[in-house]
């Protein structure tokens, strides 16, 4: 099913519609809030040097990722690299083989949902438990997440209680606290009870081989220095070079996703449990998956591995803000998973993903780093018609159009026919209500009858009259 | 000064007296303005599609077009801004086109800017009065820094009430071609921003773009409202009655 099957779909329900008309412009305000209390000036400098040290890390790669895994391992975590998701769910599988684990509890991966490892580690007789609270919401009704940092804002008040009574085994709760503390009640259990911490990875640091990791939920502490074992799963483009650049880059986050100073929680994970060390883990993994990101590397959309997953640009995105994330199809939603979700899956899998945006802007000038998001949907597009991907009609349209366009007189002719035609079937208030072969301008709108004739016409009229009359009419 | 007017191919086919209104609101700044006959489109349509050598070819014919031109003028944000900040891309690494589109971007503005930040126009031949709201265009805010510039130009008028709505700079749900592909989407955001205009309580919703217009205008009647005029900023300014 395409974008514009699921976003009818989406459209047509109720209650997802008044919870994303609730969602609106929320975290957009705040970021609004957060960005002026910074200072506006202070804070687009922010986005310029964060967006300079993102492009650093990925021009250079390798060798980042190369001193990663050196002083990761020289403090004695494991670093294993997957080409893709099935190399992922191998590795952790394995490990889990090898240490023996039952049950992993895991806070906020979204390269997990990518490589499917719920499902994964299900088959193999691990259990997953979510310990995000929205994630835990989604885990329970088995479904995909429909927002990077907010993955069960599809779900009203109600639904959540209806999952925790089913789920929980216990009377139905509605107060939003009761409910929170009942989630909390379970999830403490898991977090006592588990042998495997998955984590996902805000930012490598190359030059201490640390994971930095921001939750609201404290879930990413309990998750990563609990159990036994902690595999930190996440993309191998999340590399930065220093400690100086994750503080820059952590002033920027928070800000533009939530519109926080700073999370809750921010941790940097160096290592496993040392000698002298009262918790952590004994054993320290990570997985760093390539999954698609190096498709991206040295063309045209390489800006796109800059991301650092702040959601920003589905907080100010109007498309998605209409139809929310589940239109999307995949684990990505808004305008950067139209860009990723292509590149990642395959352009011919995710035909109308690039089309499916207005262009409109306000993604990027609201991204951190800068990401020109609305030029990398436009650059997909013309792939697609260069891969012959558009629909036929919709290239000989537009070819048509061209030429009409090349020719003036053509076009003249052309424009002065389609005023008649139009004026013809505009009604007696000045609309058309059905226009012929449309795709679907008149679904939800009526389009508006021209005037008379063409300005081109008008203009000639007008130019001739004056010629007769030697002198210069006041246009009106 | 000579100012070459580009209509823009909306203007020409759907509505000629913001055209008309553009040029006598130039005139009005003192330029001298030409309208080139053989003008059709700025090739945008076929660059957001992805059709490279269609928007090309046109941009080619539009530079020839309007060289001679010490501004070029559009009484739209979207195209003015193809000109302005997207010919380049279409030459890259080509020295003598690539000289021709950015020295024609740099003449290139939207009509309030070139009003206010050029002409410093202060007298308008309008007599419009009403309360109006402002829908700020994507591509003119974004693209061309249009925010400050028509409202500086409607305050000049003194029976003009211009009361701002809430997210007036949320699109419209136009974006071309998205219009008539996701339909729907496009209705339901156009639904958002009839909703906001509603709540405004003005006589009019004033803009700069007649792709939003349309977008707004078939949604608003849609609905049913058939009162909410629906306006270009040209018309506004050199309103007669």
């Amino acid at each position: 099913m395409h974008f514009r099957q699921r976003a009818g779909r989406a459209l047509a329900d109720v209650k997802l519609q008044s919870v994303m008309k609730r969602f609106g412009s929320g975290f957009a305000d705040k970021r609004a809030q957060a960005r002026a209390a910074f200072g506006v000036e202070l804070f687009e400098r922010l986005r310029d040097e964060g967006a300079r040290i993102r492009d650093r890390a990925i021009e250079n790669l390798d060798v980042w990722l190369l001193r990663f895994e050196a002083e990761a391992e020289r403090r004695g975590a494991t670093v294993l690299w997957a080409k893709d998701s099935a190399e992922a769910c191998e590795h952790v599988l394995r490990i889990c083989r090898e240490h023996g684990l039952k049950k992993a509890i895991k806070s906020k991966s979204m390269v997990s949902e990518e490589a499917g490892l719920n499902d994964a580690l299900e088959a193999n007789g691990v259990q997953p438990v979510e310990t995000d609270l929205g994630e835990y919401i989604i885990q329970l009704a088995r479904e995909a997440p429909s927002h990077i940092i907010a993955p069960a804002i599809h779900k009203d008040k109600e639904q959540v209680s209806d999952l925790f009574a089913e789920h929980h085994g216990k009377p139905r709760l509605t107060d939003i606290d009761e409910l929170t503390r009942e989630a909390r009640l379970m999830l403490r259990e898991h977090f006592l009870s588990a042998d495997l911490g998955i984590s996902g990875g805000n930012f490598l640091i190359a030059e201490t081989g640390s994971v930095a990791i921001v939750t609201n939920e404290g879930n990413g502490r309990m998750t990563t220095t609990m159990p036994k074992v902690h595999i930190a799963v996440t993309g191998i483009e999340k590399v930065i070079p220093t400690l100086e650049d994750l503080s820059l880059l952590n002033r920027l986050l928070p800000r533009s996703a939530t519109g926080q100073a700073i999370e809750n929680y921010f941790s940097i994970l160096t290592g496993p449990r040392g000698a002298n060390d009262r918790d952590g883990p004994a054993h320290m993994y990570f997985v760093l998956v390539d999954g698609g990101r190096t498709n991206f590397l040295g063309g045209d959309l390489q800006e796109m591995v800059r991301c650092i997953r702040s959601g920003a640009c589905k907080n100010h995105c109007p498309v998605y803000q209409t139809v929310g994330g589940h239109a999307y199809g995949w684990v990505y939603p808004g305008p950067m998973g139209s860009v990723l979700t292509p590149m990642f899956n395959g352009l011919e899998n995710a035909l109308d993903l690039p089309q499916a945006a207005t262009l409109c802007g306000a993604c990027h000038v609201a991204c951190p780093v800068k990401i020109p998001l609305p030029e990398l949907l436009r650059k997909l597009r013309e792939k697609q018609v260069e891969q012959r991907l558009r629909p036929w009609a919709e290239r000989a349209g537009i070819r048509l159009w061209a030429f009409a366009a090349m020719h003036p007189w053509l076009y003249a002719l052309g424009t002065k026919i389609a005023v008649r035609v139009l004026r013809m079937l505009s009604s007696s208030t000045g609309v058309i209500h059905k226009l012929p072969f449309d795709p679907g301008w008149t679904l939800g709108r009526d389009f508006p009858a021209p005037e008379r004739k063409t300005f081109r016409e008008l203009y000639a009229e007008q130019r001739s009259e004056q010629g007769n009359l030697g002198s210069r009419v006041t246009p009106s | 000064m000579r100012v070459g007017l580009l209509v823009t191919c909306l203007v020409d086919l759907m509505r000629p007296r913001i055209g008309f209104a553009a040029l006598e609101l130039l005139e009005a700044a003192g330029f001298e303005v030409v309208v080139p006959a053989t003008q059709t489109c700025c090739g945008q349509p076929g660059w957001n599609s992805g059709d490279r050598a269609s928007a090309r070819a046109l941009a080619e014919k539009l530079i020839g077009e309007f060289e001679g031109c010490d501004y070029v003028v559009a009484p739209s944000g979207s195209c003015s801004g193809m000109v302005k900040t997207h010919y380049n891309d279409l030459f890259p690494g080509e020295g003598a086109w690539l000289e021709r589109a950015e020295r024609l971007a740099a003449r290139t503005w939207e009509l309030t800017d070139v009003l206010v930040n050029v002409a410093r126009l202060d007298k308008l031949p309008s007599r419009f009065t009403g309360s109006v709201t402002y829908h700020d265009s994507c591509s003119g805010l974004r693209e061309m820094g249009v925010k400050q510039q028509p409202r500086t130009l409607l305050s000049k008028l003194p029976g003009v009430e211009l009361r701002e709505m809430k997210d007036c700079e949320v699109c419209c749900g136009f974006g071309g071609t998205f219009s008539v592909k996701f339909g729907e989407v496009s209705a339901a955001m156009a639904d958002a921003k009839c909703a906001h205009i509603a709540a405004s309580g003005t006589e009019a919703v004033v803009l700069g773009d007649l792709g939003c217009m349309l977008n707004i205008e078939g949604r608003l009647r849609r609905r049913g409202d058939g009162a909410t005029r629906v306006l270009h900023i040209a018309e506004v300014l050199t309103y007669e009655k």
